[in-house]
């Protein structure tokens, strides 16, 4: 992993947001005399991201996932705070630093409706200055990595969803960006697109040491893609740090689904002193602590008749939606 | 600015949007049959004008076609260029598809005001240029190199003001978000543009050239080719042409900085 490539220090974001009451009274209240207040969205954030890693942002929907990817990208001027991102700061939106970089939105699009995928891509090339010969060769290379051929040549509003995406992706591509910004890319996918997609990015990240940063409400996207994860409640960081560390941290006890040979052992292993959540006949479920899992396997194993064994891991859906709870989870 | 790249840009927006616009072929036949029902339409309105009377404002009907024959091409440019683009911003900014325009390493001015043209305003500036040279026929005007200069810098600052007033209000959707009704309003206020000024009364004469310059989009310009202009006003209209581009350019630029972007 390289050096630091994105540095942000205490960062926010203040919007002015107005409010209307319900109703027709609402409504012309509203008119003539709009109330409007400061509301803070992005409070006092710092983090540092290095070249090539992939980071996970996650959060509830308003968290704030969007605006930071926005200011990062630099389409957001910042209230307070600063932001380095490849040594720019990204709301002057310098040339160079533009050609650095790309934004994909999975729930906007940048292609030409009614014209095939092509077009737009050359248009882009046109745009980031490349000439035909190489626009050609970075179409058929990404296309390839993409497995799209037939479609670049059907008009967008023709396309499924998916294709569309991948046909997205290649004209966020085609500058061949160091850095991505993904809000959702995955948004309204079938389950094998995302697979591809995730395929693709992982291969992206390895082949152009690539940064990515990702806000994702599939989890699959988040733990398949990113080591790393930042989490945002309402405005403000509650965790930066390694995936598994936080699952470790969230979720810090598992369930052992124990079979016993006989009834009279599963009461005996009852009553050892284990937390047990549930016990029918023969069969026993324990709860035990992540760092005591092989000790207390070993006792078990040691001191009781077992037949069979299960290692029941939570739902990772389960243990980040935690994270998302609006309410403060201490992590 | 590296200008080499941004003619390959344009060559790109032009081929683009042609494509896109012949993919309805209806809509364009709809839009040709418009342009010359609309043109056939106000010569008649302006023949009725001047049927009692000879004169409107000091100005013969003959006179009165060259400024209907400005407004079709400056209408034309206006549904070639400025209508299918600066009425997109909005849509840009509703949805937030302004983010696009606004990552990509090219101007965003340049990118919003010219990626899209409507084919079918092309007949509607052909139509105005035929009428023109007909005008210079039947007002026997002598055509020379200082007249076509004049009348080329006149007509290109009425463009120039008519762009900047119209990008002018669709900038302001930075803040208001909808702002059809004031590009409506503007719209209505450029068909008084078909009439001389003169034949306006004195405090509707200040209000079009002073708050709302229609007076410089086409009557200047036609007073041009009938010899009639001072210098004064020519220079007057460049000046004025100037201060509305710079000013619709800072103006988009300090916008953008309280662009909020739609949420996703």
């Amino acid at each position: 992993m390289g050096q630091n490539i994105i540095d942000v220090r205490n960062l926010s974001k203040s919007f002015n947001i107005s409010s209307k009451e319900p109703g027709l009274k609402g409504t012309i209240k509203h008119f003539f005399r709009r109330e409007t207040k400061s509301l803070k969205v992005i409070k006092d954030i710092s983090f540092e991201i290095k070249e090539g890693e992939i980071v996970g942002f996650l959060g509830a929907n308003g968290a704030g996932k969007t605006t930071i990817l926005k200011m990062l990208c630099g389409l957001i001027y910042p209230s307070e705070g600063s932001i380095l991102v490849s040594g720019y700061l990204p709301f002057r939106r310098k040339e160079n630093f533009l050609k650095n970089i790309t934004l994909i939105m999975g729930q906007k699009q940048q292609l030409i409706w009614d014209l095939p995928p092509i077009e737009s891509f050359y248009l882009n090339a046109s745009i980031y200055d490349l000439d035909k010969f190489e626009a050609k060769k970075r179409i058929k290379k990404l296309s390839e990595m993409l497995e799209i051929d037939e479609e670049l040549f059907i008009p967008v509003r023709k396309l499924s969803l998916g294709q569309r995406m991948k046909s997205e992706l290649l004209a966020a591509l085609i500058h061949e960006p160091n850095i991505l910004f993904l809000d959702e890319p995955t948004l309204g996918l079938d389950i094998n697109a995302q697979r591809n997609l995730r395929k693709f990015l992982q291969k992206y990240n390895k082949e152009n040491n690539a940064t990515i940063c990702l806000t994702s409400h599939y989890m699959k996207d988040i733990t398949s893609l990113c080591k790393r994860v930042i989490c945002v409640q309402e405005g403000a960081i509650s965790y930066d740090g390694k995936l598994d560390l936080l699952l470790k941290k969230l979720s810090p006890v598992k369930e052992i689904l124990i079979v016993c040979r006989s009834e009279d052992d599963a009461i005996k292993l009852e009553n050892y002193g284990f937390t047990v959540k549930n016990k029918i006949k023969n069969e026993i479920t324990i709860k035990i602590e992540n760092n005591s899992i092989t000790s207390s396997l070993k006792t078990i194993l040691n001191n009781f008749d077992i037949e069979d064994l299960f290692i029941n891991e939570p739902p990772i859906d389960e243990i980040i939606g935690k994270v998302l709870i609006k309410k403060d989870y201490d992590i | 600015m590296n200008l080499s790249k941004y003619i390959k840009v344009y060559k790109k927006f032009l081929h683009t949007s042609l494509a896109s616009e012949l993919e309805y072929k209806t809509n364009i036949l709809v839009d040709l049959i418009t342009a010359i029902l609309s043109l056939i339409g106000s010569i008649f309105l302006l023949s009725i004008f001047f049927q009692n009377n000879g004169y409107i404002g000091g100005w013969k009907y003959e006179q009165a076609l060259i400024i209907q024959g400005i407004y079709t091409i400056l209408n034309g440019i206006t549904n070639t260029w400025f209508n299918p683009n600066l009425t997109e911003i909005v849509k840009h900014i509703r949805e937030g598809t302004l983010d696009f325009v606004l990552l990509k390493p090219i101007d965003s001015q340049f990118f919003i005001s010219l990626k899209k043209i409507n084919p079918s305003g092309f007949l509607e500036i052909m139509l105005g240029f035929f009428l023109l040279f007909y005008c210079i026929i039947i007002n026997q005007i002598n055509l020379n190199l200082s007249l076509l200069t004049l009348s080329l810098i006149t007509i290109s600052c009425s463009i120039c003001i008519l762009y900047s007033l119209w990008f002018f209000i669709s900038t302001t959707t930075i803040w208001f978000v909808k702002t059809w009704n004031a590009i409506e309003v503007l719209r209505s206020f450029l068909y008084i543009g078909r009439f001389p000024l003169n034949s306006f009364s004195f405090s509707l004469r200040v209000f079009f050239s002073i708050f709302i310059p229609i007076a410089f989009i086409t009557t200047i310009p036609s007073e041009v080719f009938l010899g009639l202009s001072q210098l004064w006003k020519i220079f007057l209209e460049v000046i004025v042409a100037t201060v509305f581009l710079i000013t619709s350019r800072k103006f988009w630029l300090f916008a953008l900085k309280f662009y909020s972007s739609a949420s996703s």
